[in-house]
């Protein structure tokens, strides 16, 4: 017997693609725009949050019969916050130089739309199992988003990834820079994010035709 | 049978049943995790204060590499031979300036309230250095760090810290590129403390020139640059006995 039923693989890849959290539901976009400036922020971002997706999840999906409907929200924020704080302290205690890397980050998963969205959207409503795949699914896309663009940003914008520099010095001009190539500085800045986002929808979209809406 | 949880009285009892839940979850991890915290705290401070007076694992090409946790402290108790605190203009030995938190103190200073400012003497290469704490702002939040000089005022290394300057932009000043610039400058111009200027008109990639008090600015950071020219001043204006009688010694 297969571990995942057609059903159960589909939330997870689903949202690695056609029904991306950033790219097709465009949520979770602040973040994006935030922390992408370097790879390596954006690769603990995406572990920190398909943590506290997949947990939040579990958790509003075994509370879903009990938590009163007037203050569910408040519940939701309640669940979020603790698990942040969870991942906040353990970083601190156990990779503490990754903890300072991302201590203005990691705070940031509270406002993430996407994961209020998923408590909202499913947990409130399916089993713990489910709501697991499906926290787990939505988190891995928004990190396959997430990594695609501090790659882009980092290299274009500081040469580098993961603080590596592979177009090479641009004091020394070593490298591409020793034929005039010159870092672009606004990659280092929010809107670049949101240009690369337009282009990965762009890319998305011209490949599947069926994703783009009716007017 | 179902719970109704519509009912006023069954929500009061599920939000105090949840605070009480979270709270007690919350502090059982802090209390369980607060000495590891605690412990990695102090090796970072260490780590830093050894970097600033150039102990690090630093080769030609690399980034900023510490001295590697498991034997910073060893190594912070062989170079670090005295500890100061500066009160009041008066400089006393006190072994516990490591423990001073440096913000409140230096918050107390700029509000002319008493404080006590910590300093670290340490030894490289048989000369006496000298490490002050800094604290400042930057563009969006704190920025602080670590300046050493030896008896002539002349940088020995620094380190530059912050807690949420820009990502690319303001956090590169804990950058290799932007703190090895400052190795070499001198606190003096002429006999009076003007200290370092992050400048935009440096004009000088490299860094080579080291009498004109200035270090380049790293484009697109005008204001944590300026942050940091800032918390120099500051720092010179809280240690100038200090630095008065090392120069005179």
């Amino acid at each position: 017997m297969a571990l995942l039923s057609k059903k159960d693989t589909n939330l997870i890849l689903d949202p690695l693609a056609d029904n991306n959290p950033i790219t097709i539901q465009v949520l979770g976009i602040c973040s994006a725009l935030a922390i992408t400036a370097e790879l390596k922020a954006s690769l603990v971002m995406a572990i920190s949050v398909i943590f506290v997706m997949g947990v939040g999840n579990v958790v509003i999906s075994l509370l879903r019969n009990v938590i009163p409907s007037k203050i569910r929200i408040i519940a939701q924020l309640i669940v979020v916050a603790t698990l942040v704080i969870v991942v906040d302290q353990v970083l601190k205690a156990f990779a503490y130089e990754l903890s300072k890397t991302l201590s203005v980050f990691v705070g940031l998963i509270i406002t993430n739309c996407i994961i209020m969205g998923r408590f909202e959207a499913f947990a409130l409503g399916n089993g713990v199992w489910r709501s697991f795949l499906d926290g787990i699914g939505n988190a891995l896309g928004y990190g396959v988003i997430l990594v695609i663009i501090g790659f882009f940003r980092e290299l274009l914008g500081s040469g580098t990834l993961f603080g590596i520099p592979v177009l090479g010095d641009p004091i020394a001009k070593t490298g591409l820079y020793s034929i005039g190539y010159e870092n672009n500085g606004f990659m280092i800045i929010p809107p670049a994010a949101l240009i690369v986002v337009g282009i990965i929808i762009w890319v998305q979209r011209s490949r599947n035709p069926a994703l783009v809406e009716e007017n | 049978m179902a719970i109704n949880t519509d009912k006023n009285g069954y929500t009061i009892f599920f939000a105090i049943i949840m605070v009480v839940v979270v709270g007690s979850v919350l502090a059982f991890l802090a209390s369980g995790l607060s000495e590891r915290i605690k412990e990695n705290e102090r090796f970072e401070k260490q780590q830093n204060i050894l970097y600033a007076m150039g102990v690090n694992e630093n080769t030609p090409d690399s980034g900023v590499n510490f001295i590697p946790t498991d034997v910073v402290e060893e190594k912070f108790n062989e170079k670090i031979k005295e500890q100061y605190i500066l009160i009041n203009g008066e400089i006393k030995k006190d072994d516990q300036a490591f423990a001073l938190d440096v913000k409140k103190q230096i918050a107390a200073f700029k509000s002319g309230k008493e404080a006590k400012l910590p300093i670290f003497v340490g030894e490289k290469e048989g000369e006496e250095i000298y490490v002050l704490p800094m604290y400042g702002k930057g563009l969006w939040d704190a920025i602080w760090g670590f300046i050493s000089v030896n008896k002539n005022m002349v940088v020995q290394g620094v380190y530059f810290d912050h807690k949420g300057e820009t990502a690319g932009l303001g956090a590169n000043i804990k950058l290799r590129f932007f703190m090895d610039d400052f190795i070499g400058e001198s606190l003096l111009d002429g006999n009076s403390y003007s200290g370092i200027t992050v400048s935009k008109t440096n004009n000088d990639p490299l860094n080579e020139d080291k009498e004109d008090n200035e270090v380049d600015a790293i484009a697109g950071s005008t204001i944590t640059g300026n942050g940091v020219t800032a918390m120099i001043k500051e720092t010179l204006k809280a240690y100038k006995p200090y630095l008065e009688t090392i120069r005179t010694k």
